[in-house]
């Protein structure tokens, strides 16, 4: 008998995420990772502001609410003063690819043994649909209202080849959750960012690409294939970094 | 025998904060305050702990509060463009409940000013650190002895009251040399923590730091609470030193570097016949109101010297209920006033009385 159950890492409680949202697919998978390796007791999470602010309500570990941006940089401070515990963040894109690029970059730099879940949906989804630095080329947002213009509004960031590019930096993929092969890979990645922190390998970020149908203005089934057709050939899946291969490549 | 030895008072400060269990030091550097993170990189590896530069100040005081919130002792310092930066942080550790210590070994402003001695954050030390209804505790050695005992004190006060405490020191105090005994002061008892986010080990509940409430009541409710503590500390925790203010007329205040000079100042003047004295604020949060309406039952006549342009002033004005004259005598910039400056403008003062 198969039994479909809540992971003992997340908590039993409703949450606010808006109907076709993939958050509560990603909090499932972050509770299943922390389960399997069975270290919730001395797990502590670092939400963000943004969508994900109410994360520290979510899991069954000591959480920290942090200030825009600035989760790895608490976490960092978690982490150095309680070397055994283990610490995760869980950012959006305008929280890690913003604000707090400096706090991401720098843990990244020093290598700091932590875990990064970072969620890309390409929008600020809390504040109701601003342009974020993961804004797609052309993509109309309420700040960018006549689509995201390279020569007005930038371009986006790429943050797994950004980081990837450091030394500090373990193992970096970007993966997927919009169907149920990509999301059971998705969760080997996760378990593998938590499972590098144990083995104090250095930081791992694994990228989530995801959907925000709300702020899109679709509905859940029409945001999959956006995110299908129109982030994945922008934002690639795959491994950008892992120090295990490098080290087998040897 | 006390065992006494020779130190700048930004060393002095470093090591008392080892000596009273801080072992975590964040930070990043500054003139005039770059001696506390360079003596405790030195010395922190040597005791089991660590002293991290940051990437920013920013980044800084949010690995504090990281680190305060796993119940560990920690600090971190910096000069007043930093501090600046630092207020986000500050505001997030207070409405987290946290302990910490900041240090503010202030310099010139505004903007990037200068780096000699000033006291021109007064008024964001004491009133302004961040945006919300907050306090931090704010503490102004005038020794390097002070910068030790004070620094011991901090990391009490901050555990005791589950908050933010602030050495408000000067370019001037962290540069000197003087003796300094680190033992000079006991140590307080410290209430259990038991809000930590350090991994619950199964054994009790998830703790939550948090410092966001979506009721507005629930908020009310967390930050009236927190102020009936400030209402405890301002009952229990104000310290100041009265000098020579028995038979005054005339009543110097000033804190820190500043109130060494006018204690020169004073017995110059009373060389001259005239009965001057000086009041000490030692905490600057919480105010010495009490002390100083008292003394203006008997003293005709307040003179507030500050390196600024008149912040403290208003204080003593509230504090006195403006009952008698305060006068203001101030340089900034980082300029400092002698002595005898200072007995100009009480012989000023003091004409006026005669």
């Amino acid at each position: 008998m198969v039994v479909f159950d809540r992971p003992k890492a997340l908590s039993d409680v409703p949450l606010h995420y808006c109907p076709g949202c993939t958050h509560g697919i990603v909090h499932r998978l972050v509770a299943e990772a922390i389960d399997d390796l069975g270290v919730v007791d001395k797990t502590v999470g670092i939400a963000p502001v943004g969508c994900s602010v109410f994360a520290y309500n979510y899991f069954e570990c000591d959480m920290i609410e942090a200030a825009h941006g600035r989760a790895p940089a608490v976490a960092t401070g978690v982490k150095r003063t309680n070397p055994d515990t283990v610490v995760f963040t869980y950012q959006g894109d305008g929280d890690l690819a913003a604000i707090g690029t400096a706090e991401t970059v720098h843990a990244c730099a020093r290598g700091e043994n932590l875990t990064i879940i970072f969620i890309n949906n390409c929008i600020y989804g809390m504040t109701g649909g601003q342009m974020a630095p993961t804004s797609m080329p052309g993509q109309v947002t309420t700040t960018s209202p006549y689509g995201r213009d390279r020569k007005i509004q930038g371009s986006p960031v790429h943050v797994c080849e950004m980081l990837s590019t450091l030394d500090g930096v373990a193992y970096a993929e970007r993966v997927s959750v919009d169907c149920p092969k990509n999301i059971l890979h998705a969760k080997k990645s996760i378990k593998k960012a938590f499972q590098n922190q144990i083995d104090k390998k250095g930081l791992s970020i694994i990228e989530v690409l995801s959907t925000c149908p709300s702020n899109w203005g679709k509905s859940p089934e029409e945001s999959l294939e956006w995110l299908r057709k129109e982030m994945m050939p922008f934002y690639p899946l795959g491994v950008y970094k892992d120090i295990d291969s490098e080290e087998e490549s040897k | 025998m006390s065992n006494k030895v020779l130190m700048k008072g930004n060393e002095a400060l470093a090591e008392a904060a080892i000596k009273s269990g801080c072992i975590h030091f964040f930070g990043y550097p500054i003139t005039p305050q770059t001696e506390v993170a360079e003596y405790l990189a030195k010395r922190l590896p040597k005791v089991g702990g660590l002293c991290l530069q940051a990437e920013s100040e920013i980044a800084a005081i949010n690995m504090v509060m990281g680190a305060a919130a796993t119940g560990t002792r920690v600090m971190t310092s910096s000069s007043s463009p930093g501090i600046s930066l630092k207020s986000e942080g500050i505001s997030y550790i207070a409405g987290c409940d946290l302990p910490c210590v900041i240090v503010n070994v202030q310099r010139g402003g505004p903007g990037l000013g200068g780096i000699q001695p000033s006291q021109a954050d007064y008024n964001q030390a004491t009133k302004a650190n961040a945006h919300g209804d907050m306090h931090v505790i704010v503490l102004a050695p005038s020794s390097v002895q002070e910068m030790a005992t004070l620094a011991g004190e901090a990391f009490d006060l901050a555990d005791i009251y589950r908050m933010p405490a602030m050495i408000l020191a000067d370019g001037a105090l962290g540069q000197m040399m003087e003796p300094v005994d680190f033992d000079a002061r006991e140590s307080r008892e410290i209430p259990e923590k038991t809000w930590v986010t350090n991994g619950h080990g199964g054994k009790r509940k998830k703790n939550i730091v948090n410092s966001l409430f979506m009721d507005p009541a629930a908020l009310e409710a967390s930050v009236v609470e927190r102020f009936k503590r400030y209402d405890e500390i301002k009952e229990k925790e104000v310290k100041y030193e009265e000098y020579m203010t028995e038979d005054a007329d005339i009543v110097l205040v000033a804190y820190g570097i500043t109130s060494r000079i006018c204690k020169s100042a004073v017995a110059a003047a009373r060389a001259a016949g005239i009965k001057v004295g000086l009041l000490r604020p030692i905490t600057l949060w919480p105010y010495p109101s009490g002390a100083l309406a008292k003394l203006a039952d008997t003293v005709k006549h307040f003179l507030v010297v500050e390196l600024n342009m008149g912040q403290m002033v208003d204080d003593v004005k509230l504090s006195i209920e403006c009952r008698r004259p305060v006068s203001f005598f101030g340089r900034t910039g980082g300029m400092l006033p002698t002595p005898d400056d200072v007995v100009e403008e009480i012989k000023k003062i003091a004409g006026g009385i005669a």
